[in-house]
Protein backbone atom coordinates (compact mmCIF):
# COMPACT_ATOMS: atom_id res chain seq x y z
CA UNK A 1 0.00 0.00 0.00
CA UNK A 2 1.60 3.38 -0.68
CA UNK A 3 1.02 6.13 0.81
CA UNK A 4 -1.44 8.58 -1.38
CA UNK A 5 1.79 11.31 -1.45
CA UNK A 6 3.29 9.02 -3.68
CA UNK A 7 0.83 9.75 -6.70
CA UNK A 8 -1.26 12.46 -5.63
CA UNK A 9 -3.44 12.87 -8.96
CA UNK A 10 -3.64 8.80 -9.25
CA UNK A 11 -5.32 9.79 -5.26
CA UNK A 12 -7.66 12.46 -5.68
CA UNK A 13 -9.08 11.17 -9.30
CA UNK A 14 -9.77 8.08 -7.33
CA UNK A 15 -10.87 9.88 -4.57
CA UNK A 16 -12.88 13.04 -5.28
CA UNK A 17 -16.14 11.10 -7.55
CA UNK A 18 -17.62 8.23 -4.66
CA UNK A 19 -16.08 11.31 -1.89
CA UNK A 20 -18.46 13.97 -3.57
CA UNK A 21 -21.44 11.70 -3.87
CA UNK A 22 -21.27 10.44 -0.73
CA UNK A 23 -21.01 14.12 1.12
CA UNK A 24 -23.66 15.42 -1.24
CA UNK A 25 -26.34 12.75 -1.68
CA UNK A 26 -25.77 11.32 1.93
CA UNK A 27 -24.46 13.33 4.76
CA UNK A 28 -25.39 16.58 3.62
CA UNK A 29 -28.99 15.22 3.67
CA UNK A 30 -28.66 13.40 6.89
CA UNK A 31 -26.97 16.68 8.51
CA UNK A 32 -30.41 18.52 7.14
CA UNK A 33 -32.55 16.51 8.63
CA UNK A 34 -30.58 16.57 12.05
CA UNK A 35 -30.75 20.32 11.59
CA UNK A 36 -34.64 20.13 10.84
CA UNK A 37 -34.74 18.01 13.93
CA UNK A 38 -34.20 21.33 15.67
CA UNK A 39 -36.44 23.34 14.09
CA UNK A 40 -40.44 24.66 14.09
CA UNK A 41 -42.80 24.11 11.55
CA UNK A 42 -44.04 28.05 10.85
CA UNK A 43 -46.47 27.21 8.25
CA UNK A 44 -47.49 24.18 5.58
CA UNK A 45 -44.15 23.81 3.97
CA UNK A 46 -41.57 25.71 5.94
CA UNK A 47 -39.66 25.27 8.80
CA UNK A 48 -37.45 27.22 10.53
CA UNK A 49 -34.61 26.49 12.84
CA UNK A 50 -34.90 28.02 16.11
CA UNK A 51 -32.49 25.08 18.17
CA UNK A 52 -35.88 23.76 19.50
CA UNK A 53 -35.80 20.83 21.89
CA UNK A 54 -39.76 20.34 21.51
CA UNK A 55 -39.86 17.42 18.83
CA UNK A 56 -37.37 14.97 21.24
CA UNK A 57 -39.13 15.83 23.85
CA UNK A 58 -42.81 14.94 22.11
CA UNK A 59 -40.67 12.16 21.20
CA UNK A 60 -41.76 11.30 25.25
CA UNK A 61 -45.28 11.73 24.86
CA UNK A 62 -47.40 8.89 26.29
CA UNK A 63 -48.65 7.93 22.82
CA UNK A 64 -45.41 8.07 21.16
CA UNK A 65 -43.61 6.20 23.76
CA UNK A 66 -46.29 3.83 23.67
CA UNK A 67 -45.29 3.06 19.87
CA UNK A 68 -41.47 3.27 20.50
CA UNK A 69 -41.64 1.12 23.60
CA UNK A 70 -43.69 -1.91 21.30
CA UNK A 71 -40.70 -1.02 18.36
CA UNK A 72 -38.51 -2.26 20.64
CA UNK A 73 -40.05 -5.01 22.12
CA UNK A 74 -41.05 -6.37 18.67
CA UNK A 75 -37.69 -5.94 16.59
CA UNK A 76 -36.34 -7.69 20.39
CA UNK A 77 -38.69 -10.80 20.26
CA UNK A 78 -38.01 -11.29 16.36
CA UNK A 79 -34.23 -10.73 16.89
CA UNK A 80 -34.28 -13.59 19.65
CA UNK A 81 -36.68 -15.59 17.76
CA UNK A 82 -34.15 -14.97 14.01
CA UNK A 83 -31.17 -16.18 16.40
CA UNK A 84 -33.00 -18.91 17.77
CA UNK A 85 -33.66 -20.17 13.91
CA UNK A 86 -30.76 -19.08 12.39
CA UNK A 87 -28.34 -20.45 15.12
CA UNK A 88 -29.35 -24.14 13.92
CA UNK A 89 -28.97 -23.24 10.85
CA UNK A 90 -25.81 -21.99 10.24
CA UNK A 91 -23.93 -24.46 12.87
CA UNK A 92 -25.87 -27.71 10.46
CA UNK A 93 -24.45 -25.96 7.54
CA UNK A 94 -20.62 -25.44 9.09
CA UNK A 95 -20.56 -28.94 10.00
CA UNK A 96 -22.30 -30.51 6.25
CA UNK A 97 -20.43 -31.92 4.13
CA UNK A 98 -17.82 -29.59 2.35
CA UNK A 99 -19.87 -30.15 -1.72
CA UNK A 100 -22.98 -28.97 0.29
CA UNK A 101 -22.06 -26.21 2.06
CA UNK A 102 -21.87 -22.95 -0.90
CA UNK A 103 -25.71 -24.71 -1.99
CA UNK A 104 -26.85 -24.60 1.57
CA UNK A 105 -25.34 -20.98 1.81
CA UNK A 106 -27.50 -19.31 -1.17
CA UNK A 107 -30.48 -21.29 -0.29
CA UNK A 108 -30.13 -18.84 3.00
CA UNK A 109 -28.95 -15.99 1.54
CA UNK A 110 -31.38 -16.76 -1.96
CA UNK A 111 -34.47 -15.18 -0.16
CA UNK A 112 -32.84 -11.97 0.99
CA UNK A 113 -32.25 -10.73 -2.49
CA UNK A 114 -35.96 -11.66 -3.60
CA UNK A 115 -37.98 -8.03 -3.01
CA UNK A 116 -39.07 -7.71 0.42
CA UNK A 117 -41.98 -6.17 -0.42
CA UNK A 118 -42.56 -9.60 -2.69
CA UNK A 119 -41.66 -11.65 0.38
CA UNK A 120 -44.26 -9.88 2.92
CA UNK A 121 -46.73 -10.01 -0.14
CA UNK A 122 -45.82 -13.76 -0.07
CA UNK A 123 -46.77 -13.94 3.92
CA UNK A 124 -50.21 -12.06 3.78
CA UNK A 125 -51.25 -14.88 0.99
CA UNK A 126 -50.50 -17.30 3.85
CA UNK A 127 -51.81 -16.20 6.60
CA UNK A 128 -54.87 -13.41 5.66
CA UNK A 129 -58.26 -15.49 6.73
CA UNK A 130 -59.11 -16.81 3.65
CA UNK A 131 -55.16 -17.89 3.29
CA UNK A 132 -53.29 -20.86 2.97
CA UNK A 133 -52.88 -21.62 5.96
CA UNK A 134 -56.60 -21.22 7.52
CA UNK A 135 -57.46 -23.39 4.18
CA UNK A 136 -55.07 -26.14 5.85
CA UNK A 137 -56.29 -25.68 8.86
CA UNK A 138 -59.81 -25.90 7.50
CA UNK A 139 -59.43 -29.65 6.27
CA UNK A 140 -59.06 -30.44 10.04
CA UNK A 141 -61.54 -28.88 10.69
CA UNK A 142 -60.25 -25.36 12.58
CA UNK A 143 -60.42 -21.85 12.07
CA UNK A 144 -60.51 -19.55 10.17
CA UNK A 145 -58.75 -17.64 12.36
CA UNK A 146 -57.45 -13.99 11.78
CA UNK A 147 -53.76 -14.25 12.04
CA UNK A 148 -52.91 -10.82 9.88
CA UNK A 149 -52.90 -6.96 11.42
CA UNK A 150 -51.27 -7.36 14.87
CA UNK A 151 -47.88 -7.55 16.77
CA UNK A 152 -47.66 -11.07 16.28
CA UNK A 153 -47.80 -11.19 12.25
CA UNK A 154 -45.38 -8.05 12.77
CA UNK A 155 -42.76 -10.64 14.48
CA UNK A 156 -43.21 -13.49 11.82
CA UNK A 157 -42.99 -11.03 9.31
CA UNK A 158 -40.00 -9.85 10.76
CA UNK A 159 -38.07 -12.73 11.28
CA UNK A 160 -39.20 -13.99 8.04
CA UNK A 161 -37.56 -10.88 6.41
CA UNK A 162 -34.25 -10.74 8.23
CA UNK A 163 -33.61 -14.16 9.25
CA UNK A 164 -30.82 -14.59 6.71
CA UNK A 165 -28.80 -11.13 8.34
CA UNK A 166 -28.80 -13.42 11.25
CA UNK A 167 -27.29 -16.39 9.98
CA UNK A 168 -23.93 -14.99 8.14
CA UNK A 169 -21.99 -13.41 10.54
CA UNK A 170 -23.04 -16.74 12.54
CA UNK A 171 -21.24 -18.79 10.07
CA UNK A 172 -18.45 -16.71 9.88
CA UNK A 173 -17.66 -17.38 13.24
CA UNK A 174 -18.81 -20.90 13.72
CA UNK A 175 -16.84 -21.99 11.15
CA UNK A 176 -13.43 -20.59 12.41
CA UNK A 177 -14.55 -21.78 15.72
CA UNK A 178 -11.33 -24.18 16.36
CA UNK A 179 -13.07 -28.15 16.59
CA UNK A 180 -10.13 -29.08 18.70
CA UNK A 181 -12.09 -27.01 21.67
CA UNK A 182 -14.95 -29.07 20.84
CA UNK A 183 -13.34 -32.08 21.09
CA UNK A 184 -11.05 -31.33 24.31
CA UNK A 185 -14.35 -30.38 26.29
CA UNK A 186 -15.91 -34.22 24.91
CA UNK A 187 -12.71 -35.94 26.17
CA UNK A 188 -12.48 -34.17 29.39
CA UNK A 189 -16.45 -35.63 30.06
CA UNK A 190 -18.03 -32.53 29.45
CA UNK A 191 -21.83 -33.46 27.69
CA UNK A 192 -22.93 -32.54 24.38
CA UNK A 193 -24.91 -30.14 26.14
CA UNK A 194 -22.50 -28.50 28.25
CA UNK A 195 -20.18 -28.68 25.43
CA UNK A 196 -22.52 -26.06 23.24
CA UNK A 197 -23.40 -23.93 26.38
CA UNK A 198 -19.95 -23.14 28.14
CA UNK A 199 -17.44 -23.58 24.72
CA UNK A 200 -19.30 -23.45 22.02
CA UNK A 201 -21.96 -20.52 22.87
CA UNK A 202 -19.23 -18.37 24.44
CA UNK A 203 -16.43 -18.73 21.49
CA UNK A 204 -18.80 -17.87 19.08
CA UNK A 205 -20.19 -14.51 21.13
CA UNK A 206 -18.72 -12.05 18.41
CA UNK A 207 -20.89 -13.22 15.84
CA UNK A 208 -24.26 -13.50 17.97
CA UNK A 209 -23.68 -9.98 18.80
CA UNK A 210 -22.74 -8.70 14.97
CA UNK A 211 -26.00 -10.52 13.96
CA UNK A 212 -28.15 -9.04 16.93
CA UNK A 213 -27.43 -5.98 15.55
CA UNK A 214 -27.52 -6.72 12.35
CA UNK A 215 -31.39 -7.71 12.85
CA UNK A 216 -32.27 -5.11 15.25
CA UNK A 217 -31.16 -2.17 13.26
CA UNK A 218 -33.34 -3.16 10.56
CA UNK A 219 -36.01 -4.01 12.73
CA UNK A 220 -36.68 -1.38 14.51
CA UNK A 221 -36.58 0.71 11.32
CA UNK A 222 -38.70 -1.40 9.41
CA UNK A 223 -41.37 0.67 8.03
CA UNK A 224 -43.13 -1.91 5.06
CA UNK A 225 -43.07 -4.95 7.71
CA UNK A 226 -45.79 -3.05 10.23
CA UNK A 227 -47.83 -1.29 7.55
CA UNK A 228 -48.35 -4.37 5.52
CA UNK A 229 -48.53 -6.77 8.22
CA UNK A 230 -49.81 -4.98 11.09
CA UNK A 231 -52.34 -2.39 9.94
CA UNK A 232 -53.48 -0.22 12.27
CA UNK A 233 -52.94 -2.11 15.28
CA UNK A 234 -49.45 -2.54 14.92
CA UNK A 235 -47.87 0.50 14.03
CA UNK A 236 -43.88 1.23 14.57
CA UNK A 237 -41.98 3.86 15.09
CA UNK A 238 -41.02 3.76 10.85
CA UNK A 239 -44.77 4.16 10.09
CA UNK A 240 -44.95 7.45 12.51
CA UNK A 241 -42.09 8.59 10.70
CA UNK A 242 -43.57 7.78 7.40
CA UNK A 243 -46.96 9.81 8.68
CA UNK A 244 -44.89 12.71 9.57
CA UNK A 245 -43.29 12.76 6.40
CA UNK A 246 -46.36 12.52 4.33
CA UNK A 247 -49.99 12.83 5.13
CA UNK A 248 -49.07 14.69 9.20
CA UNK A 249 -46.67 17.00 7.65
CA UNK A 250 -44.70 17.50 10.78
CA UNK A 251 -40.87 17.25 9.05
CA UNK A 252 -39.60 18.43 12.45
CA UNK A 253 -40.69 15.60 14.68
CA UNK A 254 -40.47 13.36 11.67
CA UNK A 255 -36.82 14.04 11.70
CA UNK A 256 -36.31 14.23 15.70
CA UNK A 257 -37.91 10.32 15.56
CA UNK A 258 -35.55 9.49 12.15
CA UNK A 259 -32.32 11.17 14.45
CA UNK A 260 -33.48 8.95 17.50
CA UNK A 261 -33.43 5.75 15.50
CA UNK A 262 -30.16 7.38 14.22
CA UNK A 263 -28.70 7.35 17.83
CA UNK A 264 -29.57 4.00 18.34
CA UNK A 265 -27.82 2.74 15.23
CA UNK A 266 -24.85 4.67 16.32
CA UNK A 267 -24.89 3.20 20.26
CA UNK A 268 -25.34 -0.09 18.84
CA UNK A 269 -22.24 0.28 16.54
CA UNK A 270 -20.30 1.82 18.93
CA UNK A 271 -20.87 -1.39 21.54
CA UNK A 272 -20.22 -3.86 18.71
CA UNK A 273 -16.62 -1.67 17.86
CA UNK A 274 -16.22 -1.94 21.78
CA UNK A 275 -16.88 -5.62 22.02
CA UNK A 276 -14.60 -6.31 19.04
CA UNK A 277 -11.82 -4.62 20.39
CA UNK A 278 -12.36 -6.18 23.97
CA UNK A 279 -12.05 -9.98 22.35
CA UNK A 280 -8.98 -8.98 20.02
CA UNK A 281 -9.69 -9.38 16.33
CA UNK A 282 -12.15 -11.91 16.63
CA UNK A 283 -13.89 -9.51 14.40
CA UNK A 284 -16.33 -10.37 11.99
CA UNK B 1 -6.45 -37.02 15.05
CA UNK B 2 -7.25 -40.57 14.99
CA UNK B 3 -10.70 -41.45 13.88
CA UNK B 4 -11.60 -44.60 15.26
CA UNK B 5 -15.79 -44.46 14.60
CA UNK B 6 -17.92 -44.89 12.13
CA UNK B 7 -17.54 -41.95 9.22
CA UNK B 8 -20.38 -39.34 10.44
CA UNK B 9 -21.28 -40.74 13.63
CA UNK B 10 -18.70 -39.12 15.87
CA UNK B 11 -19.18 -36.34 18.49
CA UNK B 12 -18.46 -33.74 16.32
CA UNK B 13 -20.21 -34.71 13.00
CA UNK B 14 -23.28 -32.29 13.64
CA UNK B 15 -23.95 -32.80 9.92
CA UNK B 16 -25.16 -35.95 9.87
CA UNK B 17 -28.10 -35.48 13.45
CA UNK B 18 -31.34 -36.45 12.44
CA UNK B 19 -32.98 -33.66 14.81
CA UNK B 20 -30.53 -31.00 12.85
CA UNK B 21 -31.89 -31.98 9.51
CA UNK B 22 -35.53 -31.67 10.87
CA UNK B 23 -34.73 -28.58 11.74
CA UNK B 24 -33.09 -27.91 8.94
CA UNK B 25 -35.94 -28.84 6.51
CA UNK B 26 -38.66 -27.09 8.85
CA UNK B 27 -36.94 -23.50 8.63
CA UNK B 28 -36.31 -24.02 4.70
CA UNK B 29 -39.58 -25.17 4.09
CA UNK B 30 -40.87 -21.98 6.34
CA UNK B 31 -38.67 -19.91 4.31
CA UNK B 32 -39.70 -21.20 0.66
CA UNK B 33 -43.06 -22.45 1.04
CA UNK B 34 -44.65 -18.61 0.87
CA UNK B 35 -42.63 -17.76 -2.29
CA UNK B 36 -43.06 -21.15 -3.97
CA UNK B 37 -46.78 -20.83 -3.78
CA UNK B 38 -46.68 -16.83 -4.59
CA UNK B 39 -45.06 -18.46 -7.98
CA UNK B 40 -47.14 -21.34 -8.41
CA UNK B 41 -50.50 -19.32 -8.00
CA UNK B 42 -49.15 -16.93 -10.20
CA UNK B 43 -50.44 -20.21 -12.91
CA UNK B 44 -53.87 -20.32 -11.07
CA UNK B 45 -57.12 -19.61 -12.88
CA UNK B 46 -58.99 -18.83 -10.02
CA UNK B 47 -59.32 -14.92 -9.39
CA UNK B 48 -59.37 -14.94 -5.38
CA UNK B 49 -56.33 -17.50 -5.47
CA UNK B 50 -57.02 -19.70 -2.45
CA UNK B 51 -58.10 -22.72 -4.26
CA UNK B 52 -56.34 -24.46 -7.33
CA UNK B 53 -58.70 -24.01 -10.18
CA UNK B 54 -56.36 -24.66 -12.95
CA UNK B 55 -53.21 -23.81 -15.29
CA UNK B 56 -53.20 -20.85 -17.15
CA UNK B 57 -51.14 -18.51 -18.57
CA UNK B 58 -53.56 -15.32 -18.61
CA UNK B 59 -52.42 -13.81 -15.39
CA UNK B 60 -49.04 -13.34 -17.42
CA UNK B 61 -50.72 -11.75 -20.40
CA UNK B 62 -53.02 -9.31 -18.12
CA UNK B 63 -50.20 -8.14 -16.13
CA UNK B 64 -48.35 -7.80 -19.24
CA UNK B 65 -50.99 -5.74 -20.98
CA UNK B 66 -51.41 -3.47 -17.43
CA UNK B 67 -50.21 -0.35 -18.64
CA UNK B 68 -49.87 0.76 -15.07
CA UNK B 69 -47.47 -2.03 -14.43
CA UNK B 70 -45.68 -1.52 -17.69
CA UNK B 71 -44.68 1.94 -16.98
CA UNK B 72 -43.57 0.49 -13.40
CA UNK B 73 -41.25 -2.00 -14.68
CA UNK B 74 -39.86 -0.09 -17.11
CA UNK B 75 -39.18 3.42 -14.86
CA UNK B 76 -37.70 0.37 -12.35
CA UNK B 77 -35.28 -1.70 -15.04
CA UNK B 78 -34.23 2.09 -16.58
CA UNK B 79 -33.50 3.72 -12.53
CA UNK B 80 -31.40 -0.11 -11.78
CA UNK B 81 -29.79 0.16 -15.23
CA UNK B 82 -28.58 3.91 -14.94
CA UNK B 83 -28.21 3.57 -11.27
CA UNK B 84 -25.86 0.54 -11.72
CA UNK B 85 -23.50 2.16 -14.24
CA UNK B 86 -22.75 5.35 -11.77
CA UNK B 87 -22.62 2.95 -8.39
CA UNK B 88 -20.12 0.33 -10.11
CA UNK B 89 -17.77 3.35 -11.44
CA UNK B 90 -17.68 5.28 -8.45
CA UNK B 91 -17.65 1.88 -6.40
CA UNK B 92 -14.86 0.73 -7.96
CA UNK B 93 -12.61 4.03 -7.24
CA UNK B 94 -13.19 3.82 -3.96
CA UNK B 95 -12.43 -0.10 -3.78
CA UNK B 96 -9.10 0.84 -5.98
CA UNK B 97 -8.40 4.23 -3.25
CA UNK B 98 -8.75 2.10 -0.12
CA UNK B 99 -7.07 -0.64 -1.72
CA UNK B 100 -4.07 1.16 -3.26
CA UNK B 101 -3.30 4.51 -0.49
CA UNK B 102 -2.73 4.89 2.82
CA UNK B 103 -4.07 8.58 3.95
CA UNK B 104 -4.92 10.24 7.16
CA UNK B 105 -8.22 9.48 8.38
CA UNK B 106 -8.64 6.14 6.68
CA UNK B 107 -10.42 4.23 8.74
CA UNK B 108 -12.89 7.26 9.90
CA UNK B 109 -13.21 7.45 5.96
CA UNK B 110 -14.20 3.86 6.05
CA UNK B 111 -16.57 3.94 8.62
CA UNK B 112 -18.52 6.78 7.08
CA UNK B 113 -18.24 4.89 3.83
CA UNK B 114 -20.36 2.34 5.14
CA UNK B 115 -22.64 4.05 6.83
CA UNK B 116 -25.42 4.04 3.88
CA UNK B 117 -25.38 0.09 4.51
CA UNK B 118 -26.05 0.50 8.19
CA UNK B 119 -28.33 3.32 8.78
CA UNK B 120 -32.14 2.09 8.90
CA UNK B 121 -33.62 2.48 5.28
CA UNK B 122 -35.92 4.79 6.28
CA UNK B 123 -33.52 7.39 7.95
CA UNK B 124 -31.67 7.67 4.77
CA UNK B 125 -35.47 8.23 2.61
CA UNK B 126 -37.00 11.16 4.48
CA UNK B 127 -33.56 12.66 4.52
CA UNK B 128 -33.16 12.43 0.72
CA UNK B 129 -36.86 13.50 0.48
CA UNK B 130 -35.83 16.23 2.48
CA UNK B 131 -32.81 17.10 0.98
CA UNK B 132 -34.65 17.18 -2.84
CA UNK B 133 -37.16 18.72 -1.23
CA UNK B 134 -35.28 22.01 -0.06
CA UNK B 135 -32.90 21.49 -3.09
CA UNK B 136 -35.93 22.17 -5.33
CA UNK B 137 -35.20 19.01 -7.13
CA UNK B 138 -38.40 17.42 -6.33
CA UNK B 139 -40.69 20.13 -8.07
CA UNK B 140 -37.79 20.45 -10.65
CA UNK B 141 -37.63 17.10 -11.79
CA UNK B 142 -41.04 16.73 -12.70
CA UNK B 143 -40.68 19.11 -15.39
CA UNK B 144 -38.13 16.34 -17.24
CA UNK B 145 -38.83 14.60 -19.94
CA UNK B 146 -38.49 10.63 -18.87
CA UNK B 147 -36.21 9.03 -18.24
CA UNK B 148 -34.62 12.45 -16.53
CA UNK B 149 -37.66 12.61 -14.35
CA UNK B 150 -35.97 9.71 -12.66
CA UNK B 151 -33.13 11.80 -11.68
CA UNK B 152 -33.94 11.83 -7.76
CA UNK B 153 -34.19 7.92 -7.26
CA UNK B 154 -30.84 7.63 -9.85
CA UNK B 155 -29.13 9.79 -7.44
CA UNK B 156 -30.43 7.81 -4.01
CA UNK B 157 -30.22 4.52 -5.25
CA UNK B 158 -26.51 5.03 -6.46
CA UNK B 159 -25.75 6.64 -2.31
CA UNK B 160 -26.85 3.52 -1.25
CA UNK B 161 -25.59 1.52 -3.77
CA UNK B 162 -22.19 2.26 -4.80
CA UNK B 163 -20.54 1.22 -0.89
CA UNK B 164 -21.92 -2.06 -2.13
CA UNK B 165 -19.81 -2.16 -4.91
CA UNK B 166 -17.04 -0.94 -3.10
CA UNK B 167 -17.03 -3.61 -0.72
CA UNK B 168 -17.04 -6.41 -2.99
CA UNK B 169 -14.40 -5.16 -5.62
CA UNK B 170 -12.52 -4.03 -2.74
CA UNK B 171 -12.28 -8.03 -1.77
CA UNK B 172 -11.37 -9.22 -4.95
CA UNK B 173 -8.72 -6.78 -5.21
CA UNK B 174 -6.90 -7.68 -1.99
CA UNK B 175 -6.27 -11.26 -4.02
CA UNK B 176 -4.12 -9.19 -6.94
CA UNK B 177 -0.45 -9.71 -6.85
CA UNK B 178 1.47 -6.30 -6.54
CA UNK B 179 4.10 -7.58 -8.61
CA UNK B 180 2.36 -7.61 -11.72
CA UNK B 181 1.64 -3.71 -11.43
CA UNK B 182 5.37 -3.49 -11.08
CA UNK B 183 6.49 -5.70 -13.92
CA UNK B 184 3.75 -4.53 -16.02
CA UNK B 185 5.30 -0.66 -14.98
CA UNK B 186 8.99 -1.83 -15.54
CA UNK B 187 7.95 -2.88 -18.90
CA UNK B 188 7.34 0.35 -19.30
CA UNK B 189 3.41 0.65 -19.34
CA UNK B 190 1.85 3.91 -18.01
CA UNK B 191 0.28 4.66 -14.98
CA UNK B 192 -3.11 4.59 -17.34
CA UNK B 193 -2.14 1.61 -19.61
CA UNK B 194 -1.35 -0.39 -16.34
CA UNK B 195 -4.31 0.08 -14.76
CA UNK B 196 -6.62 -0.27 -18.24
CA UNK B 197 -4.85 -3.73 -19.25
CA UNK B 198 -3.23 -5.50 -15.65
CA UNK B 199 -5.90 -4.08 -13.30
CA UNK B 200 -9.07 -3.41 -14.34
CA UNK B 201 -9.05 -7.58 -16.23
CA UNK B 202 -8.41 -8.76 -12.64
CA UNK B 203 -11.34 -7.09 -11.31
CA UNK B 204 -13.77 -7.57 -13.98
CA UNK B 205 -15.05 -10.34 -11.62
CA UNK B 206 -15.54 -8.20 -8.91
CA UNK B 207 -16.78 -5.37 -10.82
CA UNK B 208 -19.29 -7.93 -12.94
CA UNK B 209 -20.86 -8.93 -9.28
CA UNK B 210 -20.81 -5.77 -7.53
CA UNK B 211 -22.41 -4.25 -10.47
CA UNK B 212 -25.47 -7.15 -10.36
CA UNK B 213 -25.30 -6.75 -6.98
CA UNK B 214 -26.01 -2.60 -7.46
CA UNK B 215 -28.73 -3.91 -10.22
CA UNK B 216 -30.89 -5.95 -7.84
CA UNK B 217 -30.61 -3.78 -5.20
CA UNK B 218 -31.62 -0.97 -6.64
CA UNK B 219 -34.28 -3.04 -8.60
CA UNK B 220 -35.60 -4.63 -5.15
CA UNK B 221 -36.00 -0.83 -3.10
CA UNK B 222 -39.00 0.09 -2.16
CA UNK B 223 -38.28 2.56 0.92
CA UNK B 224 -36.01 4.96 -0.25
CA UNK B 225 -37.99 5.24 -3.68
CA UNK B 226 -41.13 5.37 -1.72
CA UNK B 227 -39.90 8.52 -0.23
CA UNK B 228 -37.83 10.17 -3.21
CA UNK B 229 -40.19 9.10 -5.90
CA UNK B 230 -42.94 12.23 -6.81
CA UNK B 231 -46.40 11.55 -6.82
CA UNK B 232 -45.87 11.33 -11.11
CA UNK B 233 -43.00 8.66 -10.82
CA UNK B 234 -43.89 5.17 -9.78
CA UNK B 235 -41.25 2.51 -9.50
CA UNK B 236 -42.58 -1.37 -9.62
CA UNK B 237 -42.09 -2.02 -6.07
CA UNK B 238 -44.30 1.01 -4.97
CA UNK B 239 -46.63 0.08 -7.28
CA UNK B 240 -47.25 -3.41 -6.40
CA UNK B 241 -47.43 -1.83 -2.72
CA UNK B 242 -50.28 0.21 -3.83
CA UNK B 243 -52.00 -2.67 -5.09
CA UNK B 244 -50.99 -4.81 -2.39
CA UNK B 245 -52.88 -3.07 -0.30
CA UNK B 246 -55.99 -2.96 -2.56
CA UNK B 247 -55.75 -7.11 -2.08
CA UNK B 248 -54.22 -10.31 -2.88
CA UNK B 249 -54.71 -10.73 -7.32
CA UNK B 250 -52.97 -13.21 -9.28
CA UNK B 251 -51.69 -10.59 -11.48
CA UNK B 252 -49.44 -9.15 -8.80
CA UNK B 253 -47.96 -12.58 -8.09
CA UNK B 254 -47.29 -13.29 -12.27
CA UNK B 255 -45.83 -9.46 -11.69
CA UNK B 256 -43.53 -10.90 -8.80
CA UNK B 257 -42.78 -13.82 -10.44
CA UNK B 258 -40.99 -12.22 -12.88
CA UNK B 259 -39.20 -10.20 -10.46
CA UNK B 260 -38.24 -13.07 -8.62
CA UNK B 261 -36.88 -14.39 -11.71
CA UNK B 262 -34.30 -11.45 -12.74
CA UNK B 263 -33.11 -10.88 -9.50
CA UNK B 264 -32.69 -14.59 -8.47
CA UNK B 265 -30.50 -14.58 -12.00
CA UNK B 266 -28.42 -12.05 -11.41
CA UNK B 267 -27.89 -13.02 -7.64
CA UNK B 268 -26.66 -16.37 -8.43
CA UNK B 269 -24.52 -14.73 -11.07
CA UNK B 270 -22.69 -12.56 -8.95
CA UNK B 271 -22.14 -15.22 -6.59
CA UNK B 272 -20.87 -17.48 -8.79
CA UNK B 273 -18.32 -14.50 -9.85
CA UNK B 274 -17.79 -13.25 -6.58
CA UNK B 275 -16.36 -16.86 -5.52
CA UNK B 276 -12.58 -16.90 -4.53
CA UNK B 277 -10.80 -17.58 -7.79
CA UNK B 278 -7.57 -19.45 -7.30
CA UNK B 279 -6.07 -18.73 -10.40
CA UNK B 280 -5.51 -14.51 -10.20
CA UNK B 281 -3.67 -15.46 -7.21
CA UNK B 282 -0.50 -15.24 -9.04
Amino acid sequence: MDSWKVNPRVFWTLFTPGTFWLVLFFLIPLGWLFHDSFSDKISITETQFTGTLANYIRAFDAVYLTIIWKSVWISAVATALCLLTAYPIAFGICFAPAKWKPLLLLLVILPFWINLLIRTYALIAVFRTQGYLNLVLGWVGLGPYEMLYNDGAVIVGLVYVYMPFMVLPLYATIERLDRSFLEASLDLGGSQVQTFFKVTLPLTMPGIVTGIILVFIPCLGSFLTPAMLGGANAIMIGNVIEDQFKAANDWPFGSALSFLLMYVTFGALALRAFLASRSKGVDV
Amino acid sequence: MAQTLKPGSGPLDYGNRTWLKILFAAIFFALYAPIFTLIAFSFNTDKRGVVWRGFTFDNYVKAWNNADLQEAMLNSLTIAFISTIIATILGSMVALVLWRFRFPFKAGYEGVMSLPIVIPEICMGVSLLLFFTNAGMMAWSVSFVWPFNLINIIIAHVAFCFPFVAIVVRSRLVGFNRQLEEASKDLGASEWQTFWNVIVPFMMPGLIAGALLAFTLSLDDFVITYFTSGPETVTFPVKVYSLVRRGVSPEINAASTALIVITVVATVLAMKLQAPDKSGKG
